[in-house]
């Protein structure tokens, strides 16, 4: 089944965010489509959440507009509000109430139908496997299940589109593919528009649609495969009994930048599997192994960035933590 | 000039109806609803916290029956009155604001926590967050102050149904404005650690110069001047004239423990006291309301 309405749910123009001198959006334009899963990735700092928090209406663009479910940022944020869910990167429960106390508080503040409340907030925590803990107090709680009560909140008012800031970060990797399975099931379930934010490439392949976020800027966007394809070039990581002279020779004899990976070398190079016997002919030094990979999600951030998206977390984080108006936001 | 070129597989259409549109805007109904939201919170986390309750009430009994007793045997008093029943409005009115004060903490862990952002992000004005907010801490600061009532025999002080009325609607009103005293201070500080400094600024000597554990008619006239300052002043001298007239105090008595508010030679009507802190608490909850909803 196709979605396609001529109304994106998502429809941003140029919008920017600026703290005093830093930049921290310069200008991004783009739109989600009904029922899409759209994802914003990019190193921290690079303006994911700045852009998140100005469609959620809790930061106030500096330029440009965005409108959310049909309602301007600007001038009908309760509109917008009505019309969204959330999940933060920290979280936001009241650890002193039960998971079902949370969930009713929610319900009441968005004002939905009392005689209906019961039923949804049995639906959604059903939905995240938390019904046999709904009586429990959310401070005895591990992180990954208070993550899940919070996607369950955020979807408890059936919102038009679902908000999901860094929904994994901070959990161990088993609970981030367990997370992962419930917004996927929910997705087939609400049939709703999500927008994400991560740093995480992985996960980045969940989406529909991915933009790639750097330093404030969209610097590409597409579905994950045309992206990758884009690239053209195929991963070669090998094993040679001299790494230093490998990386010598490639540059020479095939002008090819090499890097080291800890266990060996990398590079890149369009057409890997023709590629690899002309490296066992030429080069001197005797290989041990070879593999060869398609272009990844870090391929194309690299190919875009010329960085690898860890390179670009340690120089963002660094031009963020000197300025002292982020710090106070982002401490909060 | 959607750029999306994707088919999607959704399954099945939700089986639950979007929830039902709210008109635009938000009347002050939508406020008062929201509120009450966030006033029920409150009240769910007092009524939890038992342990909070009957050890927020060890302190007002050290003060009261040790400081009180203690004070007693060095302070004289005209015919022999209980010093403690001097005192018990007093340390009614300081179980009030350190509830209140306490309360309205509250909202610097909630954003500590991350709770806060969940309330901010919803449809409703954060005029209506801080209102629900006041109400839910005066509310419990309140009840605080009537456990305090069980006390009232042991000093002396009958119970009476015109004392009782009276000193609820004092304490209400009392709990508000120091509910919105605290918020007030609260609203725009980030860490926790930065409330304590504001105790020691602010709430120590609110409660030193309201008069709670002594008479402040004789002091020096610099310090009398100060205590004219303090709007919890003029509620312990209210508690304290309830007080006074429930049992039946002498004249002479009453002269030298509760002769009233001065301003000059003019002494203060029970009514204008009242005035002056409906006005204090209303003008203390648009100053957090304010202080809460103007941009960052």
């Amino acid at each position: 089944m196709a979605v396609e309405t001529d109304e994106a749910t998502v429809d941003v123009e140029n919008l920017q965010k600026s703290y005093g001198d830093l930049e921290a959006v310069r200008g991004v334009t783009f739109d989600v489509a009904p029922g899409e899963t759209f994802g914003f990735l990019g190193p921290n700092g690079a303006g994911k959440s700045t852009t998140i928090s100005m469609l959620c209406t809790l930061i106030t663009p500096t330029g440009g507009r965005a409108r959310v479910a049909g309602c301007d940022v600007a001038t009908d944020p309760l509109g917008v509000r009505r019309r969204i869910g959330l999940v933060f990167q920290d979280p936001t429960l009241d650890e002193y109430l039960t998971a079902y106390e949370n969930l009713r508080f929610h319900a009441e503040l968005y004002r939905m139908p009392k005689e209906r409340t019961p039923e949804r907030v049995k639906t959604v925590i059903e939905m995240v496997g938390l019904w046999h803990r709904r009586d429990d107090l959310v401070r005895t709680f591990s992180g990954g299940m208070k993550r899940r009560l919070e996607i369950a909140r955020g979807l408890l008012h059936s919102p038009r589109v679902l908000f999901l800031d860094e929904p994994t970060v901070g959990l161990d990797p088993q609970t981030r593919v367990n997370i992962w399975d419930y917004i996927q099931a929910l997705r087939d379930r609400e049939a709703i528009t999500i927008f994400l934010t991560t740093h995480y490439m992985d996960e980045a392949e969940y989406c529909n649609r991915i933009a790639i976020i750097d330093n404030g800027e969209i610097v590409t966007m597409d579905t994950p495969n045309a992206l990758k394809a884009a690239v053209g070039k195929d991963r070669i990581s090998m094993r040679t009994d001299d790494d230093a002279r490998a990386t010598v020779e490639l540059r020479e004899r095939f002008e090819l930048e090499a890097s080291p990976t800890g266990e060996g070398l990398t590079f890149q190079v369009p057409g890997g599997e023709e590629f690899v016997p002309r490296l066992f002919a030429e080069l001197d030094v005797p290989i041990q192994a070879v593999s060869i990979a398609r272009p990844t999600l870090d391929d194309v951030f690299m190919n875009h960035t010329g960085r690898t998206i860890r390179d670009a977390e340690s120089s963002t984080t660094e031009r963020l933590a000197t300025n002292p108006m982020v710090r106070a936001r982002r401490g909060r | 000039m959607s750029s999306a070129t994707t088919t999607l597989t959704s399954g099945a259409v939700p089986d639950i109806a979007p929830v039902t549109e709210h008109p635009q805007g938000a009347t002050w109904l939508d406020d008062l609803k929201a509120a009450k939201v966030v006033w029920k919170r409150e009240i769910l986390r007092f009524r939890r916290n038992r342990i909070r309750i009957l050890t927020s009430l060890a302190q007002p009994i050290l003060f009261l029956f040790v400081l009180g007793t203690g004070l007693g045997t060095v302070i004289h008093t005209p015919g022999n009155f209980q010093f403690t029943t001097f005192m018990f409005p007093g340390v009614i009115a300081m179980t009030i604001l350190f509830t209140a004060i306490f309360s309205a903490v509250s909202i610097v862990w909630d954003r500590e926590f991350g709770f806060l952002r969940e309330m901010l992000v919803a449809p409703v004005r954060r005029g209506a967050i801080m209102i629900g907010k006041c109400a839910g801490g005066a509310t419990v600061a309140t009840m605080q102050g009537l456990i305090m009532l069980v006390l009232a025999p042991l000093v002396h002080v009958p119970y009476s149904f015109v004392l009782i009325v009276e000193l609820v609607v004092l304490m209400v009103l009392t709990a508000t404005m120091l509910t919105a005293f605290g918020l007030f201070l609260a609203a725009r500080i980030q860490e926790i650690e930065s409330f304590q400094v504001v105790m020691q600024l602010f709430v120590l000597p609110l409660f030193f110069l309201a008069g709670a554990v002594f008479p402040i008619y004789r002091l020096p006239t610099w310090l009398g001047t100060l205590t004219r300052f303090d709007p919890l002043a003029y509620a312990v001298d209210l508690m304290r004239r309830a007080v006074f007239q429930a049992v039946h105090a002498p004249p002479a008595v009453r002269a030298e423990l509760s002769p009233g508010i001065h301003w000059g030679s003019w002494r203060l009507p029970a009514g204008f006291e009242v005035g002056i802190v409906v006005v204090v608490a209303a003008a203390l909850l648009g100053g957090a309301i304010y202080q809460f909803t103007r941009p960052e």
